[in-house]
C-alpha cells in the first residue's frame, strides 16, 4: 500500500477541481465517478455530480453514440452545480475525447487512454488524423498513458484471461486521478474486495489495477506535482452522499413512518424514475408493497385503489407515464383522495431524450387533464431536497385529499451532493385522520356519513377506508352532491362542486412558507426559477454578486399554489428573469397569475445550466434595469424569449 | 393500520342481515327490463348467506352499464374508469387482505380498453372477485358492437357488419392463467347465487362471465339458450364429478376424444360410460379450454358453471409474506439506520 505521506513530488492546494470521466459505455465510467465521488464525499468536499449517459445499454463499442460520461466538482467551500466545464478530461477512448473536448476551456488537463487511440478506433470516432499527433491538442496539457497495457501487464499471473484484465482499466484510472488528487485509497481498496468478494479473480484484477494507476501517478516521470482539495467547512453532522431518486425513495418511507400509513408505490419501469422502485423494493421491512404493474395506467390505478384502501399510494414515472395516468388523476380529484404521483422529468415530447433532463412537464402537471381539475404541484431543486419536497408532497397530499404531482427531473435523480441527515424530531408530522364516525343527520335524523362534507378550514373531505362499520359510502368520476356525495347531474351543484375543488387546491397557500427569497438591499433584478436549475442560478448569482453586482434570488417548491406573497414579491422588481430548462413554462405561469413582465431564459439541450451562461443573463438584465425608467414590473426591453444572452 | 385491518379477526360476530341490509338508498336507474337487475338481486340476496360484513365489503367498477352497480350495494364502493377497475381493484386487494373486494365490469369494460388490467390480475391471481356482464353490446353509449359481438353484427358503428372474431371470454380467462372460471346467466338467479358464491369462496381471482341480456340495444342475444323452452337442451350445466350430461331426460352428453377435442353426443349412441366427467380441479386447463369453445357462440349448447377451480398462491399474500419474512430476518423498518445505511461520515 503507498505511503502518501513521503510523496515526493511537489503538492498544490486547489480551491475547486472539475473532472470529467469519459469513456465507452461498457468502460465502467459511471461507477469510477461514483467511487471518487464516494472517497472525496468521505474527505469532507463539498462536491456536485452530473451522470451523463446514453438511453442505449451498450451502443456500438468505441464509437460517439457510446459514450458515456461522469462530472464531478469537488471543492473545498460551498458549490451548487457539478461545474460548466471539467479541469480535468478522463478519456479512454478517441470517441470519449471527441465528444467532450468542446466543453473543455483551453488548457484543461485531458488525460488518455494512449493504448486506445489506434487506427481501428480513431476511425471509429470518425478521426482523420490522430489528435494526440496531429498537433490539435496542443491548447490542452495532454498526458498519455498506457492504461490497458499496464493494467493487463500487472494482472498477469493473478490468473484472469488477458481479455478480462482488460476490463480493469477503469480502476486503474480511479488509482491515478486518486493519486492526483491525493484521495485517500482504503475505503476504495475496502470497497472493491467487498463488492467483488464472490468473484476473487475479478476482485484481484480491480484492486491490481487500482493500485498501479496510484502508483504510475506517483513514481511516472508524467506528472510534476500532486493537487489536494481541503475539506470544506460544514454545519456540524452526519453527512451521506445521495442521489434525488434515492432520496425520493427514503422521502417515501419517512413520510410513511411518521404518518404510520403504509406504503404502497404502484408503478412500471421507465427511465429516469425506475431507481426509486429498486430503492424501495429493498426495504419491505418498512411494510414497503411495491407492485411493477402491467402498464402506467394500473401503475398509478393500483396506488390509488391502495390510497382507498387507507395506504399511502404512490406511482412514480417519467413524461411519457405521465401522459398515460392523466385519467386516473382526474379521477383522484373527483374521488378526493391522497396520491402522490411522482415525475421524473426527461427530454420530450414522445421518448425523446430518455437519460437527459429537462423540465418541461411544469404546464402538463399544472393543466394536463379534461376538465377544471386542479392539483398541487411540488418541485425539488436539488437531489439531497428531494427527501425534504417528498415529504412536503405526502403533507399536502394526506391533509388536503388530494392527488399531488411532484416534480423531479433527470438530473436530480442521478446527480448527487452530500446530505446533512435530518433529526428525525424535525420530520413533519402527517396525520392521516381517518374518519371514525357518522358526520350528518339526514332528514329522519339518522346519524349518517356523507363522504363529501368538508372540514370548514383545510375543505378536505373525510378519507375513510373501508372496514369501519357505518361509515360504508360510495363513490366515483361521475360528479357528486356537495355533501352527500350522491351522483349528481345537477348544474348548480356543479358550478359549486368545481369552485369547492378549486377553493381547496388554492387554499394550500395559506398553509406552505412565503417565496423562499435570498435578497440584499437595493437590487432590481429578481432571478426565479424553479427545480434543478436551483444550483446553476445560486452560481450564477453568487458570480453577480462577486462582480459588486445586486441581484436576488427566489426559487419556487410550491408551483401551484404559489406562495401567497408572491405577486407582492414579483411586483418589487424593475426586471423578473426566468431560467428554465424547457421553452419558458414558469414564466408563462407567472405572467398569466400576477401580470408580470417575466423575461425568459431557456435552454433544452438535456443539460444543466452553465453557471456562465447564468452569470451573462443576469448580467444582461442588470444592465438593461439600469438603462431603464420604467418602474417595477414595468416593460422591459430585452427579449421575452430564447436565448436572449450569450452564452 | 391496526385500526383497520383485521377487521373480519376481531371475534365480533357477523350480525344477521337481509337482503334489504345490503340495498343502498340510491334508485337504480338501468333501463327497465335490463338483465342487470336480476345480477343486483341474486348478489344483493346472495350477500347475507356468505357470513361477511357490510364494511368489510367493497364493489368496484369501471365504465359501462353494469358499471352503475356498486351505486346499489349499501357497502364501501367505488365507480371508476373504464377498464381500470382491476388495476384499481388490485392496489386495495394487496393492502387490504381483510376485504372482500369485487370487481363488476362489462365485456367493453374488462375485454376491451381494459384487457389488459384482466388478463394481469388474473395472472396474478390477486384475491378478486370478478362479475363480467356480457351482454355483447356497448349499452351506455348506445349501441356499438363489442369485442364479444358475433362477427357480421349490424349496428350503429357497423351499418354493413362487424369485421372481428369475437373473445371468448372464458377461454380469455383460462389463457391468463385464472384459477377460477365460471359461466351463469340472469334468467336463473338460482344458477347466478350459487356460481357467485363459489367465486367468493375461491381464494384468489375468481372470473364470471355473465350471459346478460340487454333489452334495448342487443335483445335476446341469450334467448335461444337461456329462454324457458330452450334451456334443457341448449345449457350444458357443469357439475364437479359427474358425467357432463343434459336435454330434459339427460339424452345428451359430452365426450373427450383421444385428440382433446369435446363434442356433444347423444348418450344413446355412446353409452354413459363414454361420457366425459367434468372436474373442476384438473391441473391442466386443456380440457377446461376446451370446454369453453364447445360452443361458438349462444346458439349452440353452452356449458355455464364452473370450469375450472383450481388454488393458487394468492398475490397479495406473497406480497405479504415477503414483508414477513424481511422483517424477520432484519428487524422492523428503523428510519434511522436506513438514513445511515451507505458510507455516511460526520462533521464535528
Amino acid at each position: 500500500m503507498p505511503d502518501t505521506t513521503a510523496d515526493p513530488k511537489p503538492h498544490h492546494l486547489l480551491h475547486r477541481v472539475v473532472i470529467r470521466f469519459a469513456g465507452d459505455s461498457g468502460d465502467g465510467m459511471q461507477l469510477t465517478g461514483d467511487r471518487f465521488t464516494t472517497t472525496s464525499a468521505l474527505l469532507g468536499n463539498d462536491l456536485a455530480t452530473f451522470p451523463d449517459f446514453p438511453a442505449e445499454i451498450r451502443a456500438p463499442a468505441g464509437t460517439l453514440a457510446g459514450v458515456s460520461a461522469f462530472q464531478v466538482h469537488i471543492s473545498d467551500h460551498d458549490i451548487s452545480t457539478p461545474g460548466d466545464s471539467p479541469n480535468v478530461l478522463v478519456a479512454m477512448n478517441p470517441a470519449a475525447l471527441k465528444a467532450n473536448l468542446s466543453i473543455l476551456p483551453k488548457g484543461a488537463t485531458i488525460i488518455v487512454n494512449v493504448d486506445a487511440f489506434d487506427e481501428r478506433s480513431l476511425a471509429k470516432a470518425d478521426y482523420e488524423t490522430n489528435p494526440l499527433e496531429d498537433g490539435s491538442l496542443s491548447a490542452y496539457t495532454v498526458y498519455e498513458v498506457p492504461m490497458t497495457s499496464i493494467t493487463t501487464e500487472v494482472s498477469k499471473g493473478a490468473g484472469v484471461k488477458p481479455r478480462d484484465a482488460e476490463r480493469s482499466k477503469n480502476f486503474f484510472a480511479l488509482g491515478l486521478i486518486s493519486w492526483l488528487y491525493t484521495r485517500p485509497i482504503e475505503d476504495t481498496i475496502d470497497w472493491i474486495e467487498e463488492r467483488y468478494a464472490g468473484k476473487p479473480l475479478v476482485m484481484e484484477a480491480n484492486l491490481r489495477a487500482f493500485k498501479a494507476g496510484y502508483h504510475f501517478g506517483e513514481t511516472a516521470e508524467l506528472f510534476e506535482s500532486s493537487y489536494e482539495v481541503k475539506p470544506a467547512v460544514q454545519k456540524h453532522g452526519e453527512y451521506v452522499n445521495i442521489t434525488g431518486n434515492t432520496a425520493v425513495a427514503w422521502g417515501l418511507i419517512a413520510a410513511s413512518v411518521r404518518s404510520g400509513l403504509p406504503l404502497f408505490l404502484g408503478t412500471y419501469p421507465i427511465t429516469p424514475a425506475s431507481d426509486i422502485l429498486h430503492e424501495l423494493s429493498k426495504h419491505k421491512q418498512f411494510d414497503v408493497r411495491t407492485f411493477q404493474a402491467e402498464d402506467e395506467i394500473s401503475g398509478i390505478g393500483a396506488a390509488l385503489g391502495a390510497a382507498f384502501g387507507g395506504s399511502l399510494g404512490v406511482t412514480t414515472t417519467s413524461g411519457p407515464g405521465l401522459d398515460l395516468k392523466s385519467e386516473t388523476m382526474g379521477l383522484a380529484i373527483s374521488l378526493e383522495l391522497p396520491l402522490l404521483i411522482i415525475d421524473v422529468q426527461r427530454g420530450g415530447p414522445s421518448t425523446g431524450l430518455p437519460t437527459k433532463t429537462e423540465q418541461a412537464d411544469l404546464l402538463h402537471a399544472m393543466y394536463g387533464r379534461h376538465g377544471e381539475s386542479p392539483l398541487p404541484i411540488v418541485a425539488a431543486k436539488t437531489p439531497s431536497h428531494c427527501f425534504e419536497a417528498t415529504l412536503e408532497a405526502v403533507r399536502l397530499a394526506v391533509k388536503y385529499r388530494t392527488p399531488v404531482i411532484l416534480l423531479s427531473d433527470g438530473y436530480l435523480a442521478n446527480g448527487t451532493e452530500p446530505w446533512r441527515l435530518p433529526d428525525m424530531d424535525d420530520l413533519p408530522s402527517i396525520e392521516p385522520d381517518f374518519a371514525t364516525e357518522p358526520n350528518h343527520t339526514d332528514a329522519e335524523g339518522n346519524e349518517v356519513f356523507w363522504p363529501y362534507v368538508r372540514d370548514e378550514q383545510t375543505l378536505a373531505r373525510p378519507w375513510a377506508p373501508p372496514g369501519v362499520a357505518g361509515l360504508e359510502h360510495r363513490i366515483g368520476g361521475l360528479e357528486k352532491a356537495d355533501g352527500s356525495g350522491n351522483v349528481s347531474y345537477d348544474g348548480g351543484n356543479h358550478e359549486t362542486m368545481t369552485r369547492l375543488r378549486a377553493a381547496k387546491i388554492a387554499g394550500i397557500a395559506l398553509d406552505i412558507p412565503p417565496t423562499d427569497l435570498d435578497a440584499e438591499d437595493g437590487a432590481e433584478v429578481l432571478v426565479i426559477g424553479w427545480g434543478s436549475t436551483y444550483g446553476a442560478i445560486a452560481a450564477g448569482v453568487e458570480r453577480i454578486r462577486a462582480r459588486g453586482h445586486k441581484v436576488d434570488q427566489a426559487h419556487l417548491v410550491h408551483l401551484n399554489p404559489f406562495p401567497a406573497d408572491l405577486g407582492e414579491v414579483l411586483g418589487r422588481y424593475r426586471r423578473v428573469l426566468v431560467p428554465e430548462v424547457n421553452t419558458g413554462q414558469l414564466s408563462r405561469l407567472l405572467r398569466a397569475e400576477y401580470l408580470v413582465d417575466a423575461i425568459s431564459f431557456t435552454q433544452v439541450e438535456g443539460i444543466p445550466f452553465r453557471a456562465a451562461a447564468m452569470e451573462a443573463a443576469i448580467l444582461c438584465q442588470i444592465e438593461s434595469a439600469a438603462g431603464s425608467t420604467t418602474g417595477p414590473g414595468g416593460n422591459g426591453s430585452a427579449p421575452s424569449t430564447g436565448k436572449a444572452t450569450d452564452r | 393500520m391496526t385500526d383497520l385491518a383485521n377487521a373480519e379477526n376481531t371475534g365480533v360476530p357477523v350480525m344477521l342481515t337481509t337482503r334489504k341490509d345490503w340495498s343502498s338508498d340510491q334508485e337504480v336507474r338501468w333501463c327497465p327490463g335490463c338483465g342487470d337487475y336480476s345480477v343486483l338481486s341474486a348478489v344483493q340476496m346472495l350477500m347475507p348467506d356468505l357470513g361477511v360484513r357490510r364494511e368489510s365489503t367493497v364493489f368496484l367498477s369501471g365504465i359501462g352499464c353494469a358499471a352503475r352497480f356498486p351505486y346499489y350495494m349499501n357497502t364501501y364502493g367505488m365507480h371508476s374508469i373504464h377498464g381500470r377497475a382491476p388495476a384499481i381493484a388490485t392496489g386495495l386487494a394487496t393492502t387490504r387482505p381483510d376485504l372482500d373486494v369485487w370487481v363488476v365490469t362489462g365485456d367493453g369494460d374488462s375485454l376491451s380498453i381494459g384487457g389488459n388490467h384482466l388478463i394481469h390480475a388474473l395472472r396474478r391471481n390477486v384475491n378478486l372477485t370478478i362479475l363480467l356482464f356480457n351482454n355483447q353490446i356497448y349499452g351506455l353509449t348506445k349501441g356499438q358492437y363489442s369485442p364479444t359481438s358475433e362477427m357480421a353484427k349490424v349496428t350503429k358503428s357497423t351499418p354493413f357488419g362487424s369485421l372481428e372474431q369475437p373473445f371468448n371470454p372464458l377461454s380469455l380467462a383460462l389463457g391468463a392463467e385464472a384459477g377460477f372460471v365460471a359461466r351463469t346467466h340472469d334468467m336463473d338467479r338460482k344458477h347466478m347465487m350459487e356460481t357467485f358464491r363459489r367465486a367468493h369462496d375461491h381464494n384468489g381471482a375468481s372470473f364470471v362471465e355473465i350471459y346478460q341480456n340487454c333489452n334495448v340495444f342487443n335483445d335476446g342475444a341469450f334467448e335461444g339458450i337461456t329462454g324457458k323452452d330452450h334451456r334443457a337442451d341448449m345449457l350444458i350445466r357443469l357439475v364437479h364429478g359427474e358425467p357432463i350430461r343434459f336435454g330434459a331426460e339427460g339424452e345428451h352428453g359430452v365426450v373427450n376424444h383421444r385428440d382433446g377435442s369435446v363434442e356433444v353426443v347423444e348418450v344413446a349412441d355412446v353409452g354413459e360410460s363414454a361420457l366425459l366427467v367434468h372436474d373442476e380441479h384438473r391441473e391442466n386447463p386443456g380440457l377446461a379450454f376446451q370446454l369453453s369453445r364447445l360452443s361458438r357462440g349462444p346458439h349452440e349448447p353452452t356449458p355455464i358453471g364452473v370450469l375450472r377451480d383450481v388454488e393458487r398462491p394468492e398475490y397479495g399474500a406473497q406480497m405479504a409474506a415477503q414483508i414477513e419474512d424481511a422483517t424477520a430476518r432484519r428487524g422492523p423498518g428503523d428510519l434511522r439506520a436506513l438514513l445511515r445505511s451507505g458510507s455516511s461520515w460526520t462533521v464535528e
